[in-house]
């Protein structure tokens, strides 16, 4: 319904960032397994859905895939488009879909606070926090927690986009 | 660990860090449970190659599985390289399944993501991809380097491989595959092997690029060739099996030439190929692709002055 709001990737990283400084006070109020939780999720689930279809992984990572959510893409990627992508720029399983990472590249591009992100290597994502809050996840510091024996990747230089910003 | 008590290394590996253009080729798994059929299909590869790729369910199709297969391969002393795809198996699996085959003495693992299951014979299967080939490729990584499986707990004795990634200059997002490519490497990727080539001039422009940013220094990169075996196989490869492009001119060449000579003008272009690969700096080797016409490869490596192999021990 408000899809078409992806393709101002630039309005929605300023959003996030608003979301993310603005809504810190109220971290009390984002509490996992309080009682606040369940309209949380509903809210997230309703907007969020209606502009990124999102699919509630509970760990996400819009801001790092140029506000595209990249489990939209059927082979739930999390680092980027597979070898498949058709030359038309569609996807190998669902020919009348744009490839959701030819997408979210491009919108990347138009990202100047967020978009280098893109390069960054993104962890297995953990199966346990689907259906619940990102939000709450986030203030919590729920999703960024890595299984043992993987040693941080965000401090990891594969940034080779910067140079390329639009805007 | 320390260097003297380095585990055995891969020949693969060494053949590349010697600085010998490197052939591998792919052995279609059979459908079969006759060690025979794997061995018979090797014995063809094994002569003219410095690897011999044990492909995960070829497209997504129900075959012997490739880890039995390279346990097979190292049992006859062949060269195995274990493809990996994250398709079928979810973390826990393949983990395991990567220490076993290091255990059959299986050195070289080439992480990808896969073919979905929709491209195969059993469309209704359900799709894992717990991994995606990246984050395959850094687990492995880990096994190896850290003695750890991903959950941090520890293996007594680590794997020694020697990884590698797939790569694919031929599709959209063209600007940022250079930079896929940099984040295989980032994530553990130590030798590369690329989908078929054949638009040449778009393989140039991507290993412009990848020079630029210096991975051909930082990754060995395999080109991926193969002969077509007639204009309707090429029509069919580009238009059904996912990634691969074709120009219309090898096409049209494939469709002007009697049908009878077609393969013969599908090994010769696969020749033309390779030769004109092998000169793009940063080119490593080529690994060779042909489906069902395993018999033809012997030919094409001696026909582009491949031979003979460096005996590396």
């Amino acid at each position: 319904m408000f899809r078409w709001l992806q393709n101002y990737p630039h309005f929605l990283e300023i959003i996030y960032n608003l979301f993310e400084v603005g809504l810190s006070p109220l971290k009390r109020w984002f509490k996992p397994n309080g009682f606040g939780e369940p309209l949380i999720i509903a809210v997230e689930k309703v907007g969020k859905g209606a502009v990124f279809n999102c699919k509630m992984c509970g760990q996400c990572i819009l801001h790092s895939t140029g506000m595209t959510c990249p489990l939209n893409c059927p082979k739930h990627l999390r680092n980027g488009p597979c070898g498949g992508v058709r030359p038309n720029g569609y996807c190998e399983i669902k020919p009348d879909m744009i490839c959701v990472w030819v997408e979210a590249y491009e919108r990347s591009l138009r990202m100047p606070l967020y978009g280098h992100q893109f390069a960054s290597l993104q962890p297995p994502m953990n199966n346990q926090l689907k259906g619940t809050s990102s939000w709450i996840n986030m203030f919590h510091g729920i999703d960024t927690k890595l299984p043992e024996g993987w040693t941080s990747t965000r401090d990891i230089p594969v940034n080779f986009i910067k140079e390329d910003f639009h805007d | 660990m320390t260097d003297e008590i380095k585990a055995p290394c891969s020949r693969l590996e060494d053949i590349l860090r010697a600085g010998h253009f490197a052939v591998t080729a792919e052995l279609n798994p059979p459908d079969s449970a006759d060690p025979e059929d794997v061995y018979r299909a090797a014995g063809v590869l094994a002569e003219v190659c410095d690897g011999i790729n044990a492909v995960d369910a070829s497209g997504a199709n129900c075959h012997i599985s490739s880890v039995a297969m390279c346990a097979l391969l190292t049992r006859a002393g062949y060269e195995p390289v274990y493809q990996v795809t994250c398709r079928d198996r979810n973390r826990i699996a393949i983990q395991g399944d990567m220490l076993g085959a290091a255990a059959m003495g299986v050195l070289n693992v080439l992480c990808l993501t896969g073919d979905d299951v929709t491209a195969g014979d059993q469309p209704e299967a359900k799709r894992v991809f717990d991994f995606d080939s990246i984050q395959l490729l850094r687990t492995a990584r880990t096994m190896r380097d850290e003695a750890v499986f991903l959950s941090g707990r520890k293996i007594t004795s680590p794997p020694c491989f020697f990884l590698g990634a797939a790569a694919n200059p031929f599709v959209p997002p063209y600007d940022w595959r250079p930079q896929r490519l940099a984040k295989k490497i980032a994530a553990g990727a130590q030798f590369i092997q690329t989908q078929y080539c054949f638009d040449l001039d778009r393989l140039k422009e991507y290993m412009k690029q990848v020079r630029d940013l210096g991975l051909d220094k930082q990754a060995f990169i395999l080109a991926g060739v193969g002969p077509l075996k007639s204009a309707g196989a090429a029509e069919f490869l580009r238009s059904k099996v996912p990634g691969v492009v074709i120009p219309d001119y090898i096409v049209d060449r494939l469709k002007k030439t009697p049908k009878e000579k077609q393969q013969e003008e599908g090994k010769k272009i696969c020749v033309e190929i390779i030769k004109e690969v092998r000169e793009i700096e940063g080119i490593a080797g080529i690994h060779i692709m042909a489906y069902r016409q395993e018999e033809l490869v012997a030919e094409i490596v001696e026909q582009s002055g491949l031979l003979p192999r460096p005996n590396i021990q």
